[in-house]
């Protein structure tokens, strides 16, 4: 669908370097990277919106590279939605249709289309100035639709967010794609945001893609110090949310059962930080209600803390001091307990 | 609140006391002479002919001027705006300058590019355009002193303006101009028109650069200086009196329109 080949771009302060990507057509594709890492100036170069060193950028089988935005037939969605602030809501969404010289009739099949899809009827006559964080959301992703884009660029679409709607959202995001099928581009510095949405994920780092591939891949065999820093840090597990309501819902991965809190129910991804895992040579008896024994599988010596694999199916990665590393006698091969509280799991 | 800012601290209450001289500096003059004016001999001068073409050029040249710099001026600060370019800042200081010199010499200096016996005044003058003792030298010297106000004001407006917004609109298909005329003028209108009425009010107040282009025909500020000069205080203050109170008035109006703007 887009292809990005060798881009380079240099804007003094940002700079990307020969960067390739492929989205496949339907696909949700990812950048993640840190602040600063150039993702918005990747999205806005593939919309056209900066001057190329060089590259080339081809849509839809076309290459694209010198043809000016308004031609592209890409829209984009900032992190604070950039809606028009003395345009009505109305008016934001009908603003590529009115451009395009579309009838009264057709714009208003459009609007009344995306209205029910986004479920914002109610807000067409509203001011921008007047809308929760998730409604603006909506009004921006509405107003993208709007032009039938061969491309959907989203920058840091749940950042601006505040944690309740922005999961909201994310759902919103991930239903939308599901029934439009409009291939996206979303960049974002949140890995759970990423896996959750993500068919395939690209890691962006100092203006330079540093891999690509899917969520498991990424964060099962991260190919460089840089991606592991986003990947390694957390434990990250997909499953099935079952169970009754709140707090005695079950996450279920590889056979192995967690308590965990969440409201989630279906297919779900699970992380749990490392340093959330207590280890163990016998059962531990706590409020804690997740008690597992495996196998110490791997011992990763970082200076003063260590990183274990603790193996049961799946792997657990947790985090240890060196002083209780060697208090305990810890090793390779060692049968442990580990032992993490539900609350400690973030369902996602 | 106005306990609270009577109470606040020793600091609020010597800025308030600094405040108010200054404040009474610039407004007792203005009352005394009001005030000090015979009501009758006001209406006489509102129709002395003399008087009423005066105020009507100064108001009207400063409009045609506000005009021009409306159409050269708005581009130059959209550009300013939205575009860093070595010698920008030499650029955005020489716009200033206006301001800073003694209009009296702005006036010199614009002789020496619209006189009769120089290059621009001898293009016009093939097209029957005169800049010396003329309306339009008038207009020339309302622009040159009084332009820095609306470029400033307009380049002030388009900044606060969100590029993104104008990047989602070229995404949505808009051209440049189209972006520009259905999102950039908008959002900064404001910062316009206020450029504007700024530009239109000190334009009006002109008289170093005016006298020096064309002293003919008279502007309200020349005939309360000939005034002044020929017959002294008396017979200039009916009309100065006057010049001030329309200034105030069409100041006040503008103003509240723009301000009432800001609120909707």
């Amino acid at each position: 669908m887009i292809q990005v080949r060798n881009l380079c771009v240099d804007l003094g302060d940002f700079a990307l370097h020969d960067v390739n990507l492929d989205v496949k057509p339907g696909e949700y594709f990812i950048i993640l990277g840190p602040t600063g890492a150039g993702k918005t100036v990747l999205l806005e170069s593939i919309a056209g919106l900066h001057q190329l060193k060089s590259g080339q950028i081809w849509l839809g089988g076309k290459e694209v590279t010198r043809l000016e935005s308004e031609k592209r037939g890409i829209s984009i969605v900032y992190q604070d939605q950039a809606l028009f602030p003395h345009l009505s809501v109305r008016d934001n969404i009908t603003f590529g249709l009115k451009l395009r010289k579309k009838t009264g009739q057709e714009i208003e099949a459009t609007l009344n289309w995306l209205a029910e899809l986004l479920s914002i009827p109610h807000l067409l006559n509203r001011r921008p100035d007047t809308l929760s964080g998730g409604e603006r959301q909506k009004v921006a992703l509405a107003r993208a639709l709007s032009i039938k884009p061969q491309l959907l660029l989203l920058d840091e679409p749940l950042s601006a967010l505040d944690p309740e709607n922005r999961e909201g959202v994310q759902r919103e995001l991930r239903r939308l794609h599901n029934q439009v099928k409009v291939t996206t581009v979303h960049v974002t510095h949140d890995f759970e945001e990423a896996i959750a949405l993500g068919d395939r994920i690209a890691v962006l780092g100092d203006g330079c893609i540093k891999q690509i591939g899917t969520s498991e891949q990424i964060f099962r065999q991260p190919n460089s110090e840089f991606v592991a820093r986003f990947a390694m840090v957390r434990n990250i597990f997909t499953g099935e949310v079952t169970g009754g309501n709140g707090e005695n819902a079950v996450f279920c991965t590889e056979d192995t059962k967690l308590a965990v809190v969440t409201d989630l129910r279906g297919k779900c991804h699970a992380s749990l930080r490392p340093e959330d895992i207590l280890i163990s040579h016998a059962p531990f008896h706590s409020s804690a209600r997740n008690s597992f024994c495996g196998t110490i599988t791997s011992v990763t010596d970082k200076g003063s803390i260590l990183y274990l694999t603790v193996t049961l199916p799946p792997d657990f990665i947790c985090l240890v001091t060196r002083n209780s590393f060697e208090a305990m006698g810890l090793g390779e091969g060692n049968k442990v307990y580990i032992t993490f509280k539900a609350s400690a799991v973030h369902i996602f | 609140m106005v306990k609270r800012l009577f109470t606040t601290n020793k600091m609020t209450f010597i800025f308030i006391l600094l405040g108010l001289v200054i404040f009474l500096f610039i407004i007792v003059p203005l009352i005394r002479m009001v005030a000090a004016s015979d009501p009758n001999i006001l209406v006489d001068t509102l129709f002395d002919t003399e008087v009423r073409n005066a105020i009507w050029l100064s108001l009207y040249a400063a409009l045609i001027a506000t005009g021009v710099g409306f159409i050269l001026g708005v581009p130059l600060a959209y550009l300013l705006a939205r575009h860093e370019f070595p010698g920008k800042k030499i650029i955005e200081g020489l716009i200033d300058v206006p301001i800073v010199i003694p209009h009296t010499a702005a006036g010199i200096a614009l002789l020496f590019v619209f006189g009769r016996n120089f290059f621009a005044g001898r293009v016009f003058n093939v097209m029957g355009i005169d800049f010396v003792d003329s309306t339009a030298g008038i207009v020339v010297a309302m622009l040159f002193v009084s332009i820095p106000f609306l470029i400033d004001s307009a380049k002030e407006g388009f900044k606060k303006v969100d590029v993104r917004l104008e990047k989602v609109a070229r995404t949505l298909g808009a051209s440049p101009w189209q972006t520009f005329f259905r999102v950039s003028l908008p959002l900064a209108w404001r910062s316009i028109v206020s450029g504007s009425i700024m530009m239109w009010a000190r334009g009006m107040s002109e008289f170093g650069a005016i006298i020096i282009l064309a002293y003919h025909p008279m502007i309200a500020p020349t005939l309360i200086f000939e005034r002044f000069e020929s017959y002294g205080l008396a017979y200039s203050q009916p009309v100065a009196v006057l010049l001030i109170l329309l200034c105030l008035f069409v100041f006040i109006v503008l103003r509240t329109l723009v301000h009432r703007g800001e609120k909707a």
